[in-house]
């Protein structure tokens, strides 16, 4: 995932793609052991899977309450990215403001935090006694142990995805076509609608599946912040840290199944031209 | 520490007296092992040992590495189960403690330890509240409130198949807000004000300390946690394991776990 957002995290534009051909030989066998890395723990995850008892495993009421839920959590964290961090993208990728990589370092640390402190601060800010909690309680808005907590802590983790996929997007597209439109006469609404945002669609498709795998793939913060009850906060990673406790094959079952959606989504993204 | 001090002159002493080609029957380790009838033992002793007794086992450890300078005391802390299934994936260790029957039982069933499991504590639970007690709960009872945000450990883990049995004992039904997967969560959701109560062992309400208040469950009394230790089939040093255990269920280790709240091994 990180070799996808590499190019938006520095200005790559002007440098343009490395390339490929001409490579030292020996970069193979570091590479190679690297992808073992990744592929060897999934490969034995699968070759570990009971499955002859996947059927039953996979369709226990917990579990599909839980990959219910994780689904429809994600759903929403992955909409609440796409109309918070477009705005946020845009500001950061055309800010002349020499303050923005300040700003854009602030909204890469969700990436970089541990989920248990992504957690505590989401407790911090959100929780029944926290900064705004009192406040949300008073106009109505119960957090603490809801599935708004969890949607809540997806987003926080899933939302760098967005922002940095589509920051580098725009700014490797550059201005030139917007210039061109506003020359025309376009005003700026008409240029982000019919101009910038058609440009960096795939940015911003391939930003938006990411910050779904993210979601889904929530942990620490949602254990830390939300709770834990069947059908409202416990998603399905929860469910699989749970069901470890007494039934270590129905957690392979759920990783399993948790895999098999992270490989879609990639492969979904994978299947984009680069932004 | 006397028999110490009074054992070195007395040591020094004898070395004197039998001269210098008698000092190699001498054990130089002697002085500092006085209280112990074996040898000083070495090595690396490794204890995992579940996470609700890191202060006795940190303590005393401290207690066998000073007696035994050539000895390394390291202590693994985490879930029951984590451990449990850390062993049975070839993890290294000598001792194993765990916060219930069951997941020791898994261990004993995989072929993993070495003797019989022994209990040497047990543990009940307790209800907690933020220090405000914001909801007024002065009884399980309360606990069951519908304006209570109530939250247990998941029937899956020990302390939540726990809390099943004191709520069959007390004819109580709660409706949690969240079932957690460990008692930390559970009493991080206390402390943190975000729950109303929670059901945790009265070792974690000791150990919180004035972040919470304490409701005292008579039914607790139903769901006694039996904690059992073992030493291990694959022990590197058998001896100090062994020796472990004996400090463990001995009167030291008896003070340090009633000190923490623990209940003696015949209940509380």
């Amino acid at each position: 995932m990180t070799a996808d957002l590499a190019p938006g995290t520095r200005p790559s534009g002007r440098a343009g793609r490395p390339a490929v051909a001409g490579l030292p030989r020996w970069v193979l066998l570091p590479a190679a052991v690297g992808a073992a890395l990744v592929v060897v723990p999934l490969l034995a995850l699968a070759l570990r899977a009971p499955w002859t008892r996947l059927p039953s495993l996979l369709t226990t009421p917990a579990a599909v309450d839980a990959l219910l839920l994780s689904l429809r959590t994600a759903g929403t964290a992955t909409v609440l990215c796409v109309l918070l961090g477009v705005p946020m993208a845009l500001v950061l990728a055309r800010s002349t403001w020499r303050g923005v990589r300040v700003l854009r370092a602030l909204v890469l640390l969700p990436l970089v935090l541990p989920p248990v402190v992504g957690g505590i601060a989401l407790l911090s800010a959100f929780g029944r006694r926290g900064l705004l909690g009192e406040s949300l309680e008073v106009l109505g808005v119960e957090v603490a142990f809801s599935t708004t907590a969890v949607v809540l802590a997806q987003t926080f983790v899933a939302l760098p995805f967005l922002v940095v996929s589509l920051d580098g997007a725009l700014r490797t597209a550059g201005r030139r076509h917007e210039e061109v439109a506003a020359v025309l006469g376009a005003r700026p609404t008409t240029v982000l609608r019919r101009v910038t945002l058609p440009l960096v669609l795939p940015g911003l498709v391939s930003g938006a599946v990411l910050s779904f795998a993210r979601a889904l793939g929530e942990f620490g913060a949602t254990l830390t912040f939300a709770g834990s009850l069947q059908g409202t906060t416990r998603t399905l990673p929860l469910e699989v840290y749970l069901q470890r406790e007494t039934d270590p094959d129905a957690a392979v079952a759920l990783s399993l199944l948790l895999v098999a959606v992270a490989v879609l989504v990639v492969v979904a993204v994978r299947g984009r031209p680069a932004a | 520490m006397s028999p110490v001090r009074t054992a070195l002159p007395l040591a020094l002493v004898a070395v004197l007296l039998v001269g210098c080609g008698g000092a190699d029957d001498v054990d130089p380790s002697a002085p500092t092992a006085a209280g112990d009838p074996g040898p000083a033992l070495e090595g690396t002793l490794t204890v995992f040992a579940a996470a609700s007794l890191t202060e006795v086992v940190d303590e005393l450890a401290e207690q066998m590495q000073e007696e035994n300078p050539g000895l390394t005391v390291r202590a693994s802390y985490a879930g029951s189960s984590d451990l449990a299934a850390q062993l049975q994936e070839g993890a290294p260790a000598d001792v194993l403690a765990t916060a219930d029957e069951r997941t020791m039982q898994a261990v004993v069933d995989a072929g993993l330890t070495a003797g019989e499991p022994e209990v040497f504590a047990t543990n009940v639970l307790t209800l907690v509240t933020p220090p405000d007690d914001p909801a007024g709960v002065a009884s399980l009872a309360d606990a069951a409130r519908d304006d209570v945000a109530v939250v247990v450990c998941a029937p899956q883990v020990p302390c939540g198949a726990a809390t099943e049995r004191v709520e069959e004992a007390a004819g109580v039904t709660l409706s949690p807000v969240s079932e957690e997967g460990s008692v930390t969560d559970v009493l991080g959701k206390v402390t943190s004000g975000e729950a109303d109560a929670g059901l945790v062992y009265v070792t974690d309400a000791r150990r919180a300390g004035d972040a919470v208040r304490v409701v005292d469950v008579p039914e607790a009394a139903a769901a006694v946690n039996r904690y059992p230790v073992a030493t291990l089939a694959d022990a590197a040093s058998p001896e100090a394991a062994a020796a472990f255990v004996d400090l463990l269920a001995g009167p030291d280790g008896q003070e340090l776990l009633a000190d923490a709240g623990f209940g003696p091994p015949d209940g509380p």
